[in-house]
């Protein structure tokens, strides 16, 4: 390359200019990884921007933009640019540091902005002596040159000012340098020259080649180790791109306990592993319990408190038949978080994935309301800040629960989360189920009312009874006889309710209300509709109280007498009845026990440039102090055996401060080398 | 020959002290030493610690400004005979009148909010009838506002152990708790140029944010209950959030003062107001010294806060919204220094600058925790 040239680059890379052009593509840069999530997994992305954009945005790294190879560039510009730009300044800044410039000459004085006479009239000896001893005071370290005419004394002070640029600056390129060797780099280092291989997850640990783990000297990665309750683990995980390598360990980690504690509204109180780790080498053991903000530093590696799972909780499941034509007992399962277990039957096969178990759920009961306006409102808002009730807030436990998937013949999978205990809603006790198609929706649910035992038995029964095509018919009777009596005389009434209500019931077993809905729609004229809804409704829970006497007929039980609460129980039951037709699972899955087993998640990391960092750290801001709050200024005191003297002062910054300065030295300088001045009364000193 | 001119005489900081300095020293003194004793249950190490260093720092702050011990002193005043009228019953704030209506926490919080509000009315009338009365008073009202807040946050503090000990924390662990600190933080600093500058003609315009911050406040108090005191989540329980947050706040509170001094340069270089405002180097230099302020403060912060991930979450820095957004504004600013410091670049582009710095210091403040999700926003623990 041509002198010129390089020249040319060196003064353009070291360049203010750059360095801000740097600064402000750095800062929109790192705005694009805020905006996309980042290394979420890659069918998020591909749901997310279609596929189209899918691999183009791969192809750009915007997944994991901090780790990209264009962001990466940008980083060792800014570094290589601070560097050079510290090595062109070094020079010039070390000559002013070191520099008194006690040579300036008097004509260029008189062009500082900040300059004044000095009275003239003392010996140039007893001058001299008075400033020296004014500069000292004020902390200026001076230096004198001898002239003609007389001496000027050039006198500086804060010249740290300029050391706060290298600190600030040098410790940028630090905090750089440690930053790469604790990011990615490393790794991909490693995949490149070390012939790594992502592989995929689903593999048991064993069975993974030697190609896709990291050996235990590897001295710079972050993964995450997974131990469940009563086992050990010895190899970390790390995720990249949308593979896995793994990570071995000096030692091995067991679980003893996970920790969730709980305050009393709810709220996560505190996470803790207590773990036993185990030194592979020496075999030699010791006891720790790691909580959030307190890690545990063993063999270089730190370990953190990062997350928790369920490790395989036993869960004890009853399914209740929901199928209209059959009359199956229930059925008993058992199975562990993260098994899938086979759901056949001559009407389906299901794969039952158990996805889930939460042994807490915390939840928010109340209405959200607050009902209280103007000055009341106020008054609510004064006093102490302590939690109080009329905030229409509501924090409840409301008791375990877990999630299953049932996966069909064809790989479809609808999702389901079931709550163990019956949930209160404005009096009445249901027990809740959701469902959901896909991951993006909300789960919608359904409330099974409980019975007076608190179970869903008669509400099972009475789903039994009112969707058996082959019962339609007694109930439909039953029902007419209890309006009418069994008095001949209104046979044809009876008969036709019987017609209507059979007919309701055929309709409500298809899609529910809904269904019966449309009839009315199709049948009735606008202006009746509403009458004609609340006769439906009306003959609806008639039949679904026949349905419920019969269930007990079945069961042995007595007829009961209907009273204010079995009205209410009959609308839930309706109402579940009604939404049990959308509720795509061929039973109802029970929680009836189960046996909580806990993971805990800690981040395991080796950060060889956390040192760098840090000492980086501290420099940037003892630097940056240094630089903005140490203020380099220089006085010149020209002297001189016959005539005016000269004070003038120059500084590295344009500020209001450095007129104030001068105006302060000015004027005390004036007042030492007064000819009257002995031991005058004021202290232009003290006054700032 | 003789040289005890005045000029010459030692005059070293702690000989230029008069006995209000050293009252002052000595109650603070004495304060930390009471406290020490009393609440000794609930302080480990680090709490006694960082008491002990408060003691210099604001007996330096109270030497250097005077104001400040008059304002310590109200503050201190206020908290205590709060903490007093409880007697150890958070019942209290309900029956006792001077806890309902003047000094229980959210009664002095609503007490700030309407003082900074006649604040900002006073310094507006200050300045366009350009009556010096006006300026007085808004002055005046800004000083009591920010003793009200202060000592509701001291409150607050003392009332969420009254909660119960092991819900006792300090009070800046929530949007509403940060918004009162970032007001306060805002004001004070606002307080200090007015004296340091000796006019009070900026105030209108930096009241305007406060206000804006204030507004936000009780909305976020009366539609969302923000205001009630929760326990601290596992993540939060850490030394690093009582200095990272309050350093991030003085960060966030110069900036907003900054942008608003950008506005008011922006409006007299225009003509708008220009006699009535102080001179544009004037303001300009206030402007630079702010965020001259807030970057120095605000890289503390981030370390600060790197340090806390570090141990919190494993790594000192990984790229979540609200670290890179953290970034973005210290580099913004950085940019900002090196176009005033080494460009001698002044005037209309700077103030911009400033002004467009504090939509983004917004977003990095509020935005990020609203429309980006994160470790932050704490979802995963
Ligand atoms: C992340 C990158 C950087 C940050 C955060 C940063 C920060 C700062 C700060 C806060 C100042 C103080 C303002 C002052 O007192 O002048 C400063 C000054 C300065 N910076 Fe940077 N800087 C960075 C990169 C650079 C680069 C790449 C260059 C090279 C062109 C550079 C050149 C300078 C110079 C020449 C000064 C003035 C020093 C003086 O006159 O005392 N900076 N920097």
């Amino acid at each position: 390359m041509q002198r010129s040239t390089a020249k040319a680059l060196f003064e353009l890379l070291s360049s203010m200019r750059f360095a801000i052009s740097l600064l402000t593509i750095l800062a929109i840069a790192s705005v694009i990884g805020t905006v996309i999530q980042q290394n979420q997994p890659f069918n998020a992305y591909l749901n997310q921007f279609g596929p189209f954009w899918f691999p183009v945005f791969e192809k750009l790294g915007l997944y994991s933009v901090y780790n990209a190879g264009w962001f990466l560039v940008i980083l060792a510009f800014l570094v290589l640019s601070t560097s050079l730009c510290i090595v062109r300044q070094s020079a010039p800044m070390l000559r002013e540091m070191r520099s008194y410039r006690e040579h300036a000459r008097e004509v260029s004085l008189r062009q500082f902005a900040h300059q004044a006479e000095l009275p003239a009239g003392r010996p140039l000896a007893e001058q001299r002596e008075r400033v020296d001893a004014y500069l000292a005071h004020t902390g200026f370290r001076a230096r004198a040159d001898e002239r003609e005419d007389g001496v000027l004394v050039a006198a500086k002070q804060g010249s740290l000012n300029r050391a706060g640029y290298f600190l600030a600056h040098g410790a940028i390129v630090l905090i750089c340098i440690g930053g790469l060797l604790d990011g990615n780099l490393p790794l991909k280092v490693q995949m490149w020259l070390g012939g790594k291989q992502t592989t995929t997850g689903n593999q048991l640990i064993a069975d993974i080649p030697a190609s896709a783990r990291l050996g235990e000297n590897n001295w710079s990665f972050r993964a995450n180790l997974f131990i469940p309750e009563g086992r050990s683990a010895n190899v970390a995980v790390l995720s990249v791109d949308d593979g896995i390598l793994l990570q071995e360990l000096p030692f091995t980690v067991s679980l003893k306990k996970f920790h969730v504690d709980h305050y009393e509204n709810g709220m996560p109180k505190r996470f803790a592993s207590d773990i036993l780790v185990t030194d592979d080498e020496t075999g030699e053991s010791f006891e720790h319990t790691i909580e959030v903000n307190h890690p545990l530093t063993y063999k270089g590696v730190v370990m953190y408190q990062a997350s928790f799972e369920d490790g395989g909780s036993l869960l004890k499941l009853t399914g209740h038949n929901l199928l209209r034509d059959v009359a199956d007992e229930p059925l008993q399962l058992e199975g562990r978080v993260g098994d899938t277990l086979r759901l056949e039957h001559p009407r389906y096969d299901y794969a039952l994935e158990l996805t889930s178990f939460s042994a807490f759920n915390v939840e928010d009961m109340g209405s959200g309301e607050d009902s209280a306006t103007g000055v009341d409102r106020l008054r609510e808002h004064l006093g102490s800040g302590a939690a109080r009730t009329d905030s229409g807030r509501d924090l409840r436990n409301i008791g375990p629960s877990f999630t299953f998937k049932l996966r069909d013949e064809a790989g479809q999978a609808r999702e389901f989360q079931n709550y163990m205990q019956p949930i209160e809603r404005d009096g009445r006790w249901y027990l809740y189920t959701g469902m959901r198609e896909t991951q993006a929706e909300p789960f919608r649910y359904l409330r099974l009312p409980v019975d007076e035992d608190g179970r869903i038995d008669t509400w099972l029964a009475i789903q039994r009874w009112m969707f058996d095509p082959a019962r339609r018919d007694v109930l439909a009777h039953r029902m007419a006889s209890a309006s009418f009596g069994d008095d001949p005389s209104v046979a044809p009434m009876r008969d036709r309710l019987v017609e209507t209500a059979s007919h309701t019931l055929a309709l409500f077993s298809e899609r529910g209300y809904e269904t019966v809905g449309r009839f009315i729609e199709a049948s009735v004229p606008a202006a009746e509709r509403e009458r004609a809804a609340d006769v439906f409704v009306k003959i609806l829970q008639g039949l679904v109280w026949e349905a419920w006497m019969m269930a007990r007929v079945d069961a042995g039980l007595p007829a009961l007498e209907i009273n204010e609460n079995r009205a209410a129980f009959l609308r839930d039951t309706l109402a579940a009845l009604s939404d049990s037709l959308f509720y795509e699972a061929p039973l109802y899955l029970q929680l009836t026990g189960f046996e909580h087993l806990q993971a805990t998640v800690l981040q395991v990391t080796r950060s060889p440039g956390k040192p760098l960092v840090y000492l980086g750290s501290l420099l940037l801001v003892l630097g940056v102090f240094a630089m903005l709050y140490i203020r380099e200024r220089r006085l010149f005191v020209l002297l001189k055996h016959q005539g005016a003297g000269l004070v003038a002062m120059s500084s590295n910054r344009k500020a209001i401060d450095v007129d104030e300065a001068f105006q302060r030295h000015a004027e005390a300088l004036s007042a030492l080398l007064a000819p009257d001045s002995g031991e005058g009364r004021t202290d232009p000193t003290a006054t700032r | 020959m003789e040289l005890a001119h005045p000029s010459l005489t030692r005059t070293g900081w702690l000989r230029q002290r008069d006995t209000f300095d050293w009252l002052y020293a000595a109650a603070l003194v004495v304060g930390a030493i009471v406290a020490l004793v009393h609440y000794h249950e609930f302080m480990d190490v680090y709490d006694d610690l960082v008491l002990i260093l408060h003691v210099p720092v604001l007996i330096f702050i109270g030497w250097y400004w005077k104001p400040f011990r008059p304002y310590l002193a109200a503050v201190a005043a206020l908290s205590l005979c709060s903490i007093w009228l409880y007697q150890g019953d958070l019942q209290r704030a309900e029956q006792v009148f001077f806890l309902k209506y003047l000094i229980s926490s959210q009664t002095a919080i609503m007490w700030m909010s309407a003082l900074y509000f006649m604040a900002t009315g006073a310094y507006w009338i200050g300045l366009l009838a350009r009556s010096e009365f006006g300026d007085k008073t808004g002055s005046a009202l800004v000083w009591i506002g920010t003793a009200m807040g202060t000592a509701g946050l001291f409150v607050r503090w003392f009332e969420s152990y009254l909660l119960g000990p092991e819900i006792g924390h300090i009070p800046i662990s929530n949007l509403y708790e940060v918004f009162v600190l970032f007001s306060l933080m805002t004001a004070l600093l606002y307080l200090y140029y007015e004296q340091r500058y000796d006019t009070r003609r900026m105030g209108a315009f930096v009241m305007v944010v406060i206000s804006a911050a204030v507004a936000f406040l009780l909305w976020y108090t009366f539609s969302r209950g923000a205001h009630e005191i929760q326990p601290l989540i596992p993540a939060l329980q850490s030394y690093w959030m009582k200095v990272h947050v309050p350093t991030n706040f003085i960060g966030y509170g110069a900036f907003a003062l900054a942008a608003m001094l950008g506005v008011a340069v922006l409006l007299a270089e225009r003509g708008i107001l220009a006699g009535r405002l102080p001179a544009v180097k004037v303001m300009e230099d206030v402007m630079y010294k702010a965020i001259a302020i807030g970057f120095a403060f605000f890289t503390i912060a981030t370390i600060l806060g790197a340090l806390w991930a570090a141990e919190a979450w494993g790594t000192y820095w990984q790229w979540d919204p609200k670290e890179t957004w953290a970034l973005i504004v210290w580099l913004n600013y950085a940019a900002w220094l090196h176009m005033r410091l080494t460009k001698g670049l002044r005037g209309a582009v700077l103030a911009w600058w400033a002004v467009i710095g504090l939509l983004v210091t917004t977003f990095a403040f509020i935005g990020v925790n609203m429309f980006l999700s994160g470790l932050h926003s704490y979802g995963s623990l």
